[in-house]
């Protein structure tokens, strides 16, 4: 399945810095979150997009995960050439993350 | 316990003014917070300032005023918006007049000033956080200012002010201002402040915690976003709240939307720096009491740094951009062609550029060719864009693109080119005591 299927997300920009929140629909699946849904792989995943490191911050009382990926931006909201230049749009991209389903788990 | 409601008018200063005169109409409100400023607005503000000095405030002040004022006077809600931007004397001089046009004799508008830093920031040739030092800027500086916080909002508010206008505040700080002047919160009570700017965060983009910038049909569904309600803060005097909308207006506020808000560009939860507190969201809780009414407590705070973030505006460049679409079968191959086409050009004509793009938007533009899908889109857009040192150069760029019209790939339609200045933002720290905070109270 995908994040999608889970989760839901909102992406927001300060600088060349784009956070993306991760928030489960049902705190039961908080956990196969924080198991999923790594930094190591939202860096991957936004490969070619994110140039510099991808930090993850728990917040277990709203079952929510939150990532901040720097040099995400295209050297800032204010000067990037990116169609989207705020980084809106990536939230839709990490919801296409592929995750283990955990009745196959 | 006390409890006060503040609703929130506008999210960025484009925003629509209805959902404002719904909330004054009908929100039982205490206060109306317009938050109006994005990072670049003030030094567009400021840019604005140079050419008129009567100018370099919102563009929507006079629309905002005039639809609201006349409510908030019968309905006793008073008025705090950082709608000054680079200007916060001449709004507040321009919101007497449409007051006294409207008859609101007696009417008190206060000015909050000293976000702006410039001659300090420029003394003390701050570093900046794009490398460098401002003085390596050179004449390309516009603007600087620092993020205030809430101290001068209620100073305001508590020398008699229905209308209070600020410049570069930090968005927060606007809520927070009223939450300290309502309920007498000590600047030091750092777990209030906390709270304050939970309650300020989750308030300051107006319908992004109302069901705005949520929907995703067949999944989060959200009725009636033509006319989405604005949210209503209701602030309790120990700083919990709960988050609601006037009954019967679009969108929805569900413990859901509620929390997408409260880690909008948040960074570590833990440490959300602002001008007055650092505050800390990790401890948030956020419980759905019923139909559109979301509370939220467990806020806290550490005491303030002590230094203001401070915005640099700054001349940085041009872009130039242009467009054009292709559509049905080979839509990808001709679009393809195209951008080599307009790649080959730009290098044959000498174009000066110090970076470009070669976009095909519906298959690659927003996030690269990683994740696209197998299978061709109906119809694709090229977009070809540079960054150049002059605007000169920077039209050469969609005008090759406009040639695409007789030069290119068959079926090209819809060619669209612009060229404009880049006015970029980089940030830096200020110690608190450069932002020499004053207050100028007028009376209509």
């Amino acid at each position: 399945m995908k994040l999608r299927d889970i989760a839901h997300s909102r992406a927001g920009d300060k600088g060349d810095i784009c956070n993306i929140s991760v928030i489960a629909y049902r705190a039961e699946d908080y956990a196969l979150l924080c198991d999923s849904v790594t930094a190591a792989r939202v860096r991957a995943h936004f490969d070619g997009i994110v140039k510099g490191e991808v930090v993850r911050y728990e917040l277990p009382l709203i079952a929510a995960l939150n990532f901040v990926l720097k040099n995400a931006l295209g050297g800032g909201v204010t000067r990037s050439l990116r169609l989207d230049a705020h980084g809106k749009s990536l939230s839709s991209r990490l919801l296409d993350l592929d995750i283990e389903d955990v009745c196959s788990r | 316990m006390r409890t006060i409601r503040i609703g929130a008018g506008a999210g960025y200063s484009g925003d629509r003014i209805e959902p404002a005169v719904e909330l004054a109409e009908k929100g039982e409100l205490d206060y109306l917070v317009f938050e109006c400023l994005a990072e670049r607005t003030i030094a567009l503000a400021q840019q604005a300032r140079i050419t008129d000095p009567a100018a370099g405030f919102d563009p929507l002040l006079a629309a905002r005023m005039q639809a609201v004022l006349p409510i908030c006077r019968a309905n006793n809600i008073r008025i705090i918006t950082n709608m000054g931007a680079a200007n916060p004397v001449s709004a507040a001089e321009a919101t007497r007049s449409i007051a006294r046009e409207l008859g609101l004799s007696g009417l008190k508008i206060a000015a909050v000033t000293g976000d702006d830093v410039l001659h300090q920031a420029k003394a003390a040739d701050l570093a900046l956080d794009v490398g460098g030092t401002i003085s390596a800027l050179d004449n390309r500086v516009l603007s600087a200012n620092a993020y205030i916080g809430a101290r001068s909002i209620a100073d305001a508010l508590a020398a008699g002010a229905d209308v209070v206008i600020t410049g570069r505040a930090a968005d927060p700080a606007l809520f927070l201002g009223c939450l300290v002047y309502a309920f007498g919160w000590a600047m030091d009570d750092w777990d209030l402040l906390g709270k304050g700017t939970v309650a300020g965060h989750l308030l300051e983009c107006a319908g992004q915690v109302t069901g705005g910038y949520f929907a995703d049909p067949g999944v989060k569904n959200v009725a009636d976003l033509a006319r989405l309600g604005f949210p209503i803060g209701e602030v309790r005097e120990d700083g919990d709240l709960v988050v609601t909308k006037v009954p019967g207006s679009g969108g929805c506020v569900t413990p859901a939307t509620v929390k997408e808000q409260l880690l909008y560009e948040i960074h570590d939860p833990a440490q959300y720096l602002q001008p007055d507190v650092i505050a800390d969201f990790s401890q948030v809780q956020v419980d759905g009491l019923g139909p559109d009414r979301v509370r939220v407590s467990g806020g806290r705070g550490k005491p303030k740094s002590g230094w203001l973030k401070t915005s640099i505006g700054y001349v940085d460049g041009y872009v130039g951009e242009g467009q054009i679409s292709y559509a049905g079968p080979g839509a990808v191959a001709r679009g393809r062609l195209a951008l080599e086409i307009v790649r080959e050009r730009l290098a044959m004509t000498g174009v000066q550029t110090t970076e470009l793009r070669f976009d095909l938007v519906g298959v690659d533009a927003l996030h690269g060719e990683a994740l696209v899908q197998a299978g061709e889109p109906y119809e694709v857009r090229v977009r070809v864009v540079g960054r150049t040192a002059t605007l000169a150069e920077a039209v050469k760029i969609g005008n090759e693109v406009e040639t695409l019209y007789t030069n290119g790939p068959a079926g090209g339609g819809g060619a669209w080119k612009s060229a404009r200045e880049v006015l970029a933002v980089a940030s830096s720290l200020v110690p608190e005591s450069a932002a020499r905070l004053d207050i100028t109270v007028l009376e209509a």
